[in-house]
């Protein structure tokens, strides 16, 4: 029985939300990329956060190199050690990449950057070579063999489920083989602290125990070690074209910023962390670096590419003062519309002035 | 002669508090502001796609509170309005659907309490002892009263033709969340719920609509629910071939490994968490869980393994659900070495870590049930070790 809730969904609906892809190919659209157009565009949108060769920058994820790792004691795991299918990959870049603009590719330029990860793992070595729909299905990963179903009912049940545990004089002694402390990568607890230098100051008596040292890096939910440094190359030139003053500059401009609000707008600046940076070493990612932003021309930053509304914005005279700002941030797409910047908006206009004082201490270098 | 805090006048006692509505929608008192979710910074490569945990140890009984449910996503917080969002089933139906909020809240809804844990929980501790607190180290699980509906209506209501085997659920957010599930869960015990704890789901657990998944990997329960699609077979996206795969010592990796295994963990005393008081009675408690049942019995000990003793449960036991236990001792002030040990209704009994990596080798960073040993010295403090 049913209850003749919902409608039908029509055609355009169910094409607009239904662009998942298959390992057979099903779902695939039309279109094609070869591998030096894809080169382009990764440099373009994806090298940013994952290098231009797909080593990575910082923390996000490796996406080559790694084949025959797997076994290692710290295996490599990319698209082409790791992934088993290539549909995965062209479904994942459309579907939620680059990081902060999602589903903005075309399936073209899907297929390009396809195929230029696959070349970045050498499994085509042809910079001529053209990904499309028909001979998608022909390409196989390295690792498609490597997976194997759920097999813990078989292997480790027969171990686990027990009739009987020991509950009385199960072992004779107990070593502290390792600990946490040795690595110390917890993060700061003040509290934690603050509890335990309340229970030493309480009570007396030292403690005295050995301990056999485990001094592996810590490993993070990437699973690679964490902790490792990020890449020093960084810091492109950012030759910002030097803003004019403008007369009717907002206070936040010629003023020296409240502090507090600065340390508030710092917090709020944590929202577009993920796409701008700011300060000694930034550069831009997927939004331009926002140095000396408050006063700059718009659309300006070298070597960031802006969409078309923006960079004509700046050449009709826009200028980032307080106020245009503030309406930018409201509602960035209704402030300008056609901006790639894909964010909500801030609501509060206390966050507003907030992240504008902070963003006003870093000036253009 | 006395306790001033008793003897003298105290401002609470004279001065008049708050009023109704000085807080419409109440908070914890301030004095509270400890009892937080914390994140690990270094874990992972950005605050937008990341993790924060659940502050297990400032937390009783069996329910999370739902402003403490551990975060995870991939593309932020999406915000939606709920009158713009919507539901659509297509793929392998009879007739695809779309359905309103509206049009979801006229299906009979069902309550039921599970807990949500992160394949990931723990996966920080394969290779050793890492993070001191049970915060971090078991922190990605949360345990809430759903209000939905049985995906089964829905998926009925569109007429799940022969073939349909498999369902792919996808969140409305920027990372347009996909998994494969077979259509066997999505038809027995799945909901689509829009009330945790008797409260809309809060943003960060995927308002207005979540899927909830019982028993199984918490990736699997889409966020910010907006279509599920039936297929013939299963997707294997990204989420399911490139992460929440489990990597063994041989190189091969296990896949669909759904079904998370019997846990636990004592919440107190913790590294967070010390002993605060000398020696006398003291009470030891945590939580355990199993996705393929209840949890009947936990066993405890304080002399790492030497002798165990078998906790007092307490609060309900409901199927894929968390819960409480407790070991009530008196303290003779010498140094502990306390672990817990989950039996579920299966038979299953919760194993070493070094059990685990004898299967699973240290590169799984999923799934990882192992029994965590903390140490707890003669002032009483507390810290994450591992013993032979």
């Amino acid at each position: 029985a049913t209850f003749g809730l919902g409608r039908p969904a029509t055609a355009d609906e169910i094409a607009a939300w239904d662009i998942d892809v298959r390992p057979d190919g099903v779902g695939l659209p039309e279109g094609s990329g070869d591998v030096t157009t894809g080169e382009e565009i990764f440099t373009d949108r994806c090298a940013v956060c994952h290098g231009d060769f797909g080593e990575a920058v910082g923390r996000w994820p490796v996406l080559a190199g790694g084949q025959g790792t797997l076994s290692d004691d710290r295996p490599n795991k990319t698209i082409g050690s790791f992934w088993p299918y290539l549909s995965t990959v062209y479904d994942y870049v459309h579907r939620a990449m680059p990081f902060g603009d999602a589903q903005s590719l075309t399936a073209d330029e899907t297929y390009a950057i396809t195929a230029y990860l696959l070349y970045l793992n050498d499994i085509v070595d042809d910079e001529e070579f053209v990904l499309s729909r028909d001979n998608f299905l022909e390409v196989e990963m390295p690792n498609a063999e490597g997976f194997m179903p759920d097999d813990r009912m078989e292997t480790e049940f027969p171990v686990f489920v027990k009739a009987d545990v020991c509950m009385e004089n199960c072992k004779d002694a107990v070593e502290i083989t390792g600990r946490a402390a040795i690595l110390d990568v917890t993060p700061e607890e003040t509290r934690a602290r603050q509890l335990k230098e309340a229970v030493d100051k309480a009570k007396s008596g030292t403690a005295a125990d050995a301990v056999t040292v485990d001094s592996a890096p810590p490993v993070s939910l990437e699973g690679g070690p964490a902790g490792t440094a990020a890449p020093t190359e960084q810091v492109a030139a950012t030759e910002t074209a030097p803003a004019a003053p403008t007369a009717d500059a907002a206070p936040a401009e010629t003023a020296a910023p409240d502090p507090q609000l600065v340390a508030a707008g710092e917090k709020v600046f944590k929202k577009c962390q993920a796409c701008h940076q700011v300060g000694e070493d930034a550069k831009n990612r997927a939004g331009p670096q926002l140095n000396g932003i408050v006063g700059r021309t718009a659309g300006t930053v070298e070597g960031f590419k802006y969409s078309k509304p923006m960079a004509e914005a700046g050449a009709n005279g826009l200028v980032w003062d307080h106020a245009e700002l503030s309406g930018f941030l409201t509602k960035p797409r209704d402030y300008l519309k056609g901006t790639k910047m894909s964010f909500a908006g801030l609501k509060d206009q206390a966050d507003i002035d907030a992240v504008v004082a902070y963003l006003s201490t870093f000036a253009a270098d | 002669e006395g306790d001033p805090l008793i003897t003298e006048l105290q401002d609470w006692n004279h001065v008049l508090g708050d009023g109704v509505d000085a807080n419409p929608y109440g908070m914890p008192s301030r004095h509270e502001a400890h009892v937080k979710r914390r994140s690990v910074e270094w874990l992972t490569a950005d605050p937008v796609s990341s993790v924060n945990f659940t502050p297990l140890h400032e937390l009783d009984g069996i329910i999370t509170p739902n402003g403490l449910c551990f975060e995870r996503h991939h593309g932020g917080v999406a915000d939606i309005e709920p009158a713009k969002h919507r539901l659509m089933i297509n793929g392998l139906v009879d007739t695809p659907l779309v359905f309103t909020m509206q049009d979801l809240m006229r299906f009979p809804r069902e309550n039921r309490v599970y807990f949500l844990e992160c394949a990931a929980n723990s996966g920080m501790e394969w290779r050793g002892a890492q993070l001191n607190g049970c915060q971090f180290t078991h922190g990605m699980i949360h345990n809430v009263m759903y209000t939905g509906v049985p995906l089964r209506l829905i998926l009925e209501e569109a007429g799940v033709k022969t073939n349909g085997k498999w369902i792919m659920p996808e969140g409305a957010d920027a990372a347009a969340m996909t998994r494969s599930i077979p259509i066997e869960k999505a038809m027995d015990d799945c909901l689509v719920a829009f009330k945790m704890n008797g409260e809309a789901l809060r943003p960060e657990q995927g308002y207005p609509l979540r899927l909830v998944v019982p028993g199984w990997e918490g990736n699997m329960w889409i966020k910010w629910l907006r279509r599920i699609e039936v297929g013939d077979q299963p997707w294997h996206h990204r989420e399911e071939t490139s992460k929440y795969t489990d990597l063994l010592e041989n190189g091969t990796a296990r896949r669909f490994t759904w079904e998370m295994d019997a846990k636990s963990v004592i919440t107190n005393p913790s590294p967070q968490a010390p002993i605060l008081h000398s020696k006398g009675p003291t009470v030891l408690t945590g939580v355990a869980w199993s996705g393929r049942g209840t949890i009947p019995r936990v066993d405890v000990t304080i002399d790492g393994g030497k002798n165990w003793h078998e906790a007092r449960m307490s609060g309900p036991s409901f199927d894929k659900s968390m819960h409480r236990f407790y070991y009530d001792f008196d303290w003779d002030g010498t140094p502990l070495l306390l672990q817990s040990r989950a039996h579920d209704s299966t038979g299953y009994v919760q194993p070493t870590k070094e059990e685990l990596r004898q299967f699973r080798g240290v590169n799984s960073i999923y799934h990882n049930n192992g029994i965590q040993t903390w140490y707890v010295n003669e002032k009483g403090i507390a810290e994450n070790v591992e013993i032979s």
